[in-house]
């Protein structure tokens, strides 16, 4: 750990347009690859009820949760609508030599 | 092991929902058939054209039975017209409810919400109320005390489904409910499910739905004729008869308190005008264990999930061979329920077991 930067994974874990489940110790978290091979990261548990949003749907910069279709912008992490809410939470997230890292601290 | 109580409560505010919570089956973990996530994805896309392209039809279909209802409105002709206008003003609204409540018909999301709102109005279901009875649904599907859409509770009120064909029971229901909102009022029932946030929208749209009631009935009373009221409004009643035979296969008869939807869902094959009034929810079993694979790709998933699962009815036929005898036989003996046979390939979930039994 460095400064609060904490590895995930490789970059090609994660497909174009899909989520990867990350769990830190008693924290999970959802890794997001947009088509542009952007990353993003969330917490990992849906604010409606708890479910983890890695068995979602990515469409976009939308993460749908599995569960009841609920909608967040993962790179804001702003609740779009009935079931959801409350907003995620979001973290700053960087690429480096293939690896994808977050910062939780 | 199985424990022993003497009458079940549906209510969500009674004995039967807390004693879901000390069981561990209120937000539980359900069982999933094993997919990979790469076929999974595929299933998940979504698309515009194949709902729009059913949305078109369907509104095409209802101009034109409404329109013949109207030309013919004094002969017996109007009558078949208003029978298919009926089935597809309110029993159409079915499934196009529910498939846009989800979120999955459409790509656009505008697109589900518009038709959504529209649907919520012609199937009488308050549309947010119902989004978020639904989404209860779906977190506790037939656990008993926690599920608001349990559609035959047991012992089974007969009379009760006999007028539900007709909206008799429920829509004086709903409009009590709609009352009560227009007032800014909630059941208590409905603050165990309804964020608070949300009151607002309740309030507003009903206060809409009475306008527009209100309106429809000041212009039958100007025309001194029905004929507005069986556009707009008495479609809900007349026109229900389809869903409840449909919606009767999800679930009757099969057993509560479960946590695997193999075992409290069916899926029922139907023919393609079924399917296209129905939208896909045939695919009931498919529907509850992956609600993010819209309407149009469930025929698919079945394929993928069939390994897995119990046997799909081969038709509405054979479904009510086992609905009818068991709804009849619940009225007697309320702990009675059809055990969904797993196939010998299937995969069994340690919570599959019922854990509450009317003695
Ligand atoms: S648990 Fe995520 S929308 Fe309900």
């Amino acid at each position: 750990m460095n400064d609060g930067w904490i590895k995930t994974c490789n970059v090609d874990d994660v497909e174009p347009e899909d989520v990867l489940r990350f769990d830190h110790g008693e924290q999970t978290f959802a890794i997001y690859r947009t088509t542009d091979d952007k990353f993003y990261a969330t917490d990992g548990l849906c604010t409606h009820q708890k479910v983890h949003l890695a068995g979602g749907f990515v469409m976009d910069h939308l993460i749908e949760c599995p569960k009841h279709n609920g909608r967040f912008d993962f790179t804001t992490g702003q609740a779009k609508g009935a079931p959801v809410c409350v907003d995620l939470k979001t973290y700053p997230t960087r690429v480096e030599n293939g690896e994808v890292f977050i910062r939780i601290g | 092991m199985p424990v022993e109580i003497t009458r079940r409560d549906y209510s969500l505010v009674g004995r039967d929902s807390r004693f879901a919570v000390e069981m561990g089956l209120a937000s539980a973990e359900w069982y999933a058939c094993p997919i990979p996530r790469k076929r999974l994805k595929q299933l998940m896309q979504r698309r515009d054209g194949p709902p729009i392209r059913d949305t078109l039809l369907w509104f095409a279909l209802l101009g034109l039975t409404g329109w013949l209802g109207c030309h013919f409105w004094g002969t017996w002709w109007c009558v078949p017209a208003f029978i298919a206008y009926g089935v597809l003003y309110c029993s159409c609204s079915d499934s196009r409810w529910h498939e846009c409540g989800h979120r999955t018909a459409f790509k656009t999301t505008w697109m589900n919400d518009v038709v959504y709102e529209m649907a919520s109005f012609m199937v009488l279901r308050e549309s947010t109320p119902w989004r978020w009875s639904h989404t209860r649904h779906h977190t506790d599907t037939i656990i008993v005390g926690r599920d608001p859409e349990i559609a035959v509770p047991r012992p089974p009120d007969i009379l009760g489904i006999i007028l539900g064909f007709f909206s008799l029971k429920s829509g004086p229901k709903e409009y009590k409910k709609i009352l009560l909102h227009c007032l800014g009022k909630l059941t208590a029932e409905e603050k165990t499910y309804i964020p608070e946030t949300e009151y607002r929208r309740v309030f507003w749209t009903a206060r809409v739905w009475v306008l527009v009631y209100v309106t429809v009935i000041a212009w039958a009373i100007a025309a001194r004729s029905l004929l507005p009221l069986m556009l707009i409004g008495l479609p809900s009643f007349y026109g229900a008869w389809l869903l409840v035979i449909f919606g009767l296969t999800q679930h009757a008869g099969l057993a509560e308190n479960v946590l695997d939807h193999r075992l409290n869902c069916r899926t029922v094959y139907m023919n393609p005008v079924f399917r296209f009034v129905y939208w896909n929810m045939n695919y009931h079993l498919e529907h509850h264990m992956f609600p993010m694979v819209p309407y149009h790709a469930l025929p698919a998933l079945h394929q993928e999930m069939k390994a897995d699962t119990p046997k799909p009815y081969r038709g509405l036929i054979e479904a009510y061979r086992e609905i009818i005898p068991a709804i009849w036989r619940q009225v007697k003996d309320p702990a009675y329920y059809v055990k969904r046979e797993l196939p010998p390939s299937a995969k069994p979930f340690p919570a599959s077991v019922p854990t509450a039994q009317a003695a």
